[in-house]
Formats: C-alpha cells, sequence, structure tokens
C-alpha cells in the first residue's frame, strides 16, 4: 500500500502518462502560443484611451498593471511594447542569422577565409556590446530603424562562431575532399554538403539569439536611442517611470520589467526544448 | 628559454592588440562617418550662423575632406595620444576620459571583486548540496537575474533602498551645490554603494552557475568516489578535489567578463546617474559628439582587451600544465 503510494508520488502531475518527447512538445507549443498572442495583442492595441481622473492609480482588478501619469493603463501599454519588442527581435534575429549563415559557410571556402571571419568575428567581440549597437545605430542616423539594425547587425558573433568550429571540423571529412576532388565548386559544396548539417545548429542559435536581442532592444530605447518616447516600447516605459521613482509608484518600472522577463524566459524554455529535441544524444530519452 | 618564449609570446599578443586597436579604430570612424551626423550641425547645437561663418567651420571639421585622409589623419592623431575635442565639454577628449573612466573603474573593480567571491561561494554552496533548496534557490535566482534587463535591477534597487528605506541618496555622484573635487570621501562611498550592488547581484549570475555545474561534474568522477571511499567526505572533500579543480576556470572566466562588466556599468550608471565613462558615453552618443564616442570605443576595446590578456596570464601562472603545452607550440 505504502509502496504504491510512492511510486504516485513520483509520477508528475502534469501530462504523466506522455513521454519526455510530447512533453517537451507541450511546452514549446504552449510557449509559442503565449509569445504569439501578445504578439497579436500588442500589434491591435493602438490608442490606449489617456483619463486625467485615473491617473497614477494602484494595480487593480479594473487596470491590472495600475496607470501611468496620463491615466492609461501601463497593462495594454506594457502588451503593447512587449509586442513591439518581439517584432524587433524577430526582424534583428533574421537579420543576424542571414549574417551568421553566410560567414560560416564563407569560413569553408579557404585558409583566408576562415582566418577572416574569425577576425571579424574578433572585432565585434572586442567592443562592448552595448556601445557597439549604439554605434551602428548611430550609423543608420537612429530611430526604430537605428535599431532595429543595430540589434540586428551585432547579435550574430556567437552563432557565427559556432558554426565556422563546425565548418572546420565537417570540412576535414572524406566526402568533403571527394567532392572537392570531383571538381565541385566551393559555393556547391557549401550549401549542398554543409548546410545541411549545421541547420539544427542554426535553429537553436536563432531561437537563443531572441532573448538576447530583446533586452538589448530594451536597453537601447532606455538609453534613449532610437523609438520616440510616444511609441509604447518597454524600454521607454521604464525610462518614463524612472521619473515616478521617487514618488513612490513603483508598479510603473516593477510590472513592465517582470513581464519582459518572462518574455525572455519564454524564450529561453522554447531554445532549451527545441535543443533537447533536436539534439540526437537527448532526443530519445 | 623559457623566457625567451614568453617574450615571444607577449611580443605576438602585443602585435594582436595593435592590429585589434587599429581595426577598432577604422572600423568605429568609418561607421560614424557614414551616419548621418553633419559635425558643423553637432557643433553649432542649433545657434544660429551666417554662411560666411558656417563655410568657415566646415573648412575646420574638414567635410569635404575624403575618407581615406581623414581616416589617416585621426590614426596618427591617436598614435601620438591626441583624441580630438568633445563637443559637451567643451575639453580636450583624452583629459575627459580619464576623469570619468576614474570614477568608473572603482565601481566596476569593487564590483567585479564581489561578484566573483559571491557569485563562486554560492555556486560552491549550490553544487554541494545539489538537489536541496539552497541549490532551487541558487539556480532560480540565476535564471531570473541573467533574464533580466540589468537597469531594470537597478530600478528596483533603487526603489528599494532608497525610496522605500531611505537608507541611500537617489543619484548623482556627489551631493548637488557640491563640486565633485570637494565631495568628502563618505559623500563618495554612500553614493557607490547600490550602483555597485546592482552590478555585483547581475554579475555573479554566470560565475555561479558556471561554479555550480563544474562541482557538480567533479563531484560525480572517479577520483571524488575514490576520496570518499578513503573516508574524506563533507567540506574537506569539496576544498581539496572540488575547488582546486573549478578555482582557475572561474578566475578565467570572471575576467573574460570585463565586456558584459563595462556593458553594466553604462545601464546601472544611467540609472543611478553616476558620473562615469558609461553616462558620458551615452550622453555622447545621444548630442552626436563624435570624437568623444571614439574615444570611448577605442578606450573600452583596449578595456576588453586587457581583460582577456589577464585571463590568459592568469591560466599561465596558476595552471603549471597550460606552460607546457601552450609554448611548446
Amino acid at each position: 500500500m505504502i509502496r504504491k503510494q510512492k511510486a504516485d508520488d513520483k509520477k508528475q502531475w502534469f501530462l504523466y502518462s506522455a513521454n519526455l518527447r510530447t512533453k517537451t512538445l507541450v511546452i514549446i507549443a504552449i510557449s509559442i502560443i503565449f509569445i504569439v498572442s501578445i504578439f497579436v495583442s500588442g500589434y491591435f492595441i493602438r490608442d490606449i484611451p489617456s483619463s486625467f481622473v485615473n491617473a497614477n492609480q494602484m494595480p487593480s482588478l479594473e487596470h491590472l498593471f495600475g496607470t501611468d501619469w496620463m491615466g492609461r493603463d501601463m497593462f495594454q501599454r506594457t502588451v503593447a511594447g512587449l509586442g513591439l519588442s518581439i517584432m524587433v527581435g524577430f526582424i534583428a534575429s533574421a537579420v543576424s542569422t542571414c549574417i551568421s549563415i553566410i560567414l560560416g559557410l564563407f569560413s569553408s571556402f579557404n585558409k583566408f577565409a576562415d582566418e577572416f571571419v574569425a577576425g571579424i568575428i574578433d572585432l565585434f567581440g572586442s567592443i562592448p556590446h552595448i556601445l557597439l549597437i549604439i554605434l551602428v545605430s548611430i550609423m543608420f542616423g537612429g530611430g526604430v530603424y537605428g535599431v532595429i539594425m543595430g540589434v540586428g547587425l551585432t547579435h550574430w558573433t556567437p552563432l557565427a562562431r559556432v558554426l565556422r568550429s563546425e565548418v572546420k571540423e565537417i570540412r576535414t571529412k572524406e566526402y568533403i575532399h571527394l567532392a572537392e576532388n570531383l571538381g565541385r565548386s566551393k559555393i556547391w559544396i557549401a550549401t549542398k554538403h554543409i548546410l545541411p548539417l549545421i541547420i539544427s545548429q542554426i535553429i537553436v542559435g536563432v531561437i537563443l539569439m531572441f532573448p538576447h536581442a530583446i533586452m538589448h532592444e530594451a536597453a537601447i530605447t532606455f538609453l534613449g536611442f532610437g523609438l520616440p518616447p510616444h511609441e509604447p516600447a518597454i524600454g521607454v516605459i521604464l525610462s518614463e517611470s524612472m521619473n515616478y521613482l521617487s514618488s513612490g509608484y513603483w508598479w510603473l518600472a516593477f510590472y513592465p520589467g517582470m513581464s519582459l522577463l518572462i518574455v525572455v524566459l519564454l524564450f529561453d524554455l522554447i531554445g532549451e526544448n527545441v535543443e533537447k529535441l533536436l539534439n540526437p544524444e537527448t532526443a530519445q530519452e | 628559454m623559457n623566457k625567451q618564449k614568453l617574450a615571444k609570446y607577449f611580443g605576438f599578443k602585443f602585435l594582436r592588440f595593435i592590429i585589434l586597436i587599429i581595426a577598432v579604430a577604422i572600423f568605429s570612424f568609418v561607421l560614424l562617418d557614414l551616419s548621418p551626423i553633419d559635425p558643423v550641425n553637432a557643433y553649432l547645437n542649433g545657434a544660429a550662423v551666417s554662411q560666411a561663418q558656417r563655410q568657415i567651420l566646415e573648412q575646420y571639421f574638414g567635410t569635404s575632406v575624403p575618407l581615406q585622409t581623414k581616416i589617416y589623419h585621426w590614426l596618427l592623431d591617436l598614435i601620438q595620444g591626441d583624441l580630438g575635442t568633445s563637443l559637451i565639454f567643451r575639453a580636450p577628449v583624452r583629459d575627459v576620459i580619464i576623469q570619468k573612466f576614474m570614477a568608473s573603474v572603482v565601481l566596476m573593480a569593487i564590483s567585479w571583486i564581489l561578484s566573483g567571491i559571491l557569485g563562486f561561494v554560492l555556486g560552491v554552496l549550490a553544487g554541494k548540496n545539489k538537489g536541496s533548496w539552497i541549490d532551487k534557490a541558487v539556480k532560480v535566482y540565476c535564471y531570473a537575474i541573467q533574464s533580466a534587463p540589468s537597469f531594470w535591477v537597478g530600478m528596483l534597487v533603487l526603489m528599494v533602498f532608497s525610496v522605500y528605506l531611505g537608507w541611500f541618496p537617489i543619484g548623482f555622484g556627489v551631493p548637488i551645490g557640491v563640486k565633485s573635487t570637494d565631495a568628502t570621501f563618505m559623500e563618495w562611498a554612500a553614493r557607490l554603494v547600490l550602483p555597485t550592488l546592482t552590478l555585483s547581484l547581475v554579475g555573479l549570475a554566470p560565475i555561479a552557475m558556471y561554479t555550480r555545474n563544474e562541482l557538480i561534474q567533479v563531484l560525480s568522477s572517479d577520483y571524488v568516489l575514490f576520496a570518499k571511499s578513503r573516508g574524506e567526505k563533507g567540506w574537506d572533500l569539496v576544498k581539496n578535489h572540488g575547488i582546486r579543480n573549478i578555482l582557475l576556470p572561474a578566475i578565467t572566466l570572471q575576467f573574460l567578463s570585463f565586456s558584459e562588466l563595462f556593458g553594466g556599468a553604462v545601464m546601472v550608471e544611467q540609472v543611478f546617474s553616476y558620473p562615469g565613462i558609461g553616462q558620458t558615453a551615452v550622453a555622447a552618443g545621444l548630442q552626436n559628439d563624435v570624437p568623444l564616442f571614439l574615444g570611448i570605443v577605442v578606450i573600452s576595446a583596449i578595456f576588453v582587451f586587457v581583460g582577456n590578456l589577464l585571463a590568459d596570464i592568469s591560466y599561465y601562472l596558476i595552471d603549471p600544465r597550460i606552460k607546457e603545452s601552450e609554448f611548446n607550440d
């Protein structure tokens, strides 16, 4: 009797009859649905009504995250800001991924190309990331465009480094030499023989790039580069709430930051679980 | 023989350093040159001038000089240590950077040491008691803090300690109305506490996670099993077999974090209005002060490089195995 009780305790309450693969898929699906719903609702929130009667209210059932100095609902502003952050994250990751794939494949051409790629990675890694983003966003003239390019053009280094070392290993394989001896071009080898092998690294790298891009977007807008003050970006909301810290309006800063943290954690969760699925060592558990 | 190898090693490092700094200098210069910032407008800052005066200024800033010549002059001046004149401080960039960097170095150094020690201790505690509540608490904390923007952590710290408890002033390097040179040590120190605390809280997460994972790996190894069978247990076991093995990579990791430390300082200084290099960089970027921003980029690149170099040296000094392999190539 007691023994049976113990066995029951070990079973998890959540989907306990499913295997690990299904559970992982469910976790991924739930996280994705959550993020997509934030993104979609953020897109539809356009005009947030302001009412000065309700200014600076504490969080309540009516206003989950409280209201700001113009009486705007902070929950709506936060969701809109997160939607914007996710969009910037999407574009930035797409740009970064393209760069790292191109550089990774380019490094397979010959030794000089490899050294060249290593040099660029070193160059980008030698400037503190936040300064680099500011530098690139200034170059593109600031604004939303500047922020997207600044975040997008600087996040490829970790993925490119991974891809380069993978490519280095693949290049020593026999079938690559064989293809070379058969007279195939470097580009043919790179796209047909190397790219398919690094696809899983790319997918995981992209998903793990997301949270960084979102956090850096928030940081850069917090510092005042890029998005104009009326846009409800998370960084803008937080830098605005800096003015009200001393008045004790803690909800203005606490909840938006907390929601950003949750979104970032969700992306991390998706990334880790996808990696689990794609990695052949853990996929069959 | 060994000395010769050492000299060769550092000569190689120095050469790399020179190439890297030149590359950073050219790269950042070209980026800012491509930007739509007009030096004349940035200098005038909206003041109305006649066409003739404008032309004089354009000639002074060399707006029509080709890019190669500009890069050449910039590098030449850089080698002589002349970084130009800051537009917002109206002072030589070098002096501004030295003054601001000193304030930041104090902040970064204290929080670097604090986060290293705290992170290592927490990591060891968590790794030794794997699966206990300490381990879980450390893990949750590290995950959360690594996903939280550092400036938001700073704001929370500010809210708790300055606004609610009222223990510390809300910002600025020195009290209002006091010159920074006149401020007493205590006034400086009181304003240093919260930024340092924030930077340490953020910085200890990676080192704690790393130490924890490494310690767990070491403790599950064969030689630890053997040591256990010999009768070693508890703290002695961890000290003799765990810490000796993980201290070196942990120190190296901490040296490699100079880049994140600098980035964290930029955000934290902004939140606490601490007059350091980070706040100056943001001001320079926002107000199009190109010479100052370029100077800060170059200085920060040197800073990061020094961190990486120290990581290499610490490897060499502490681990005898590296001496064998690294210098035999």
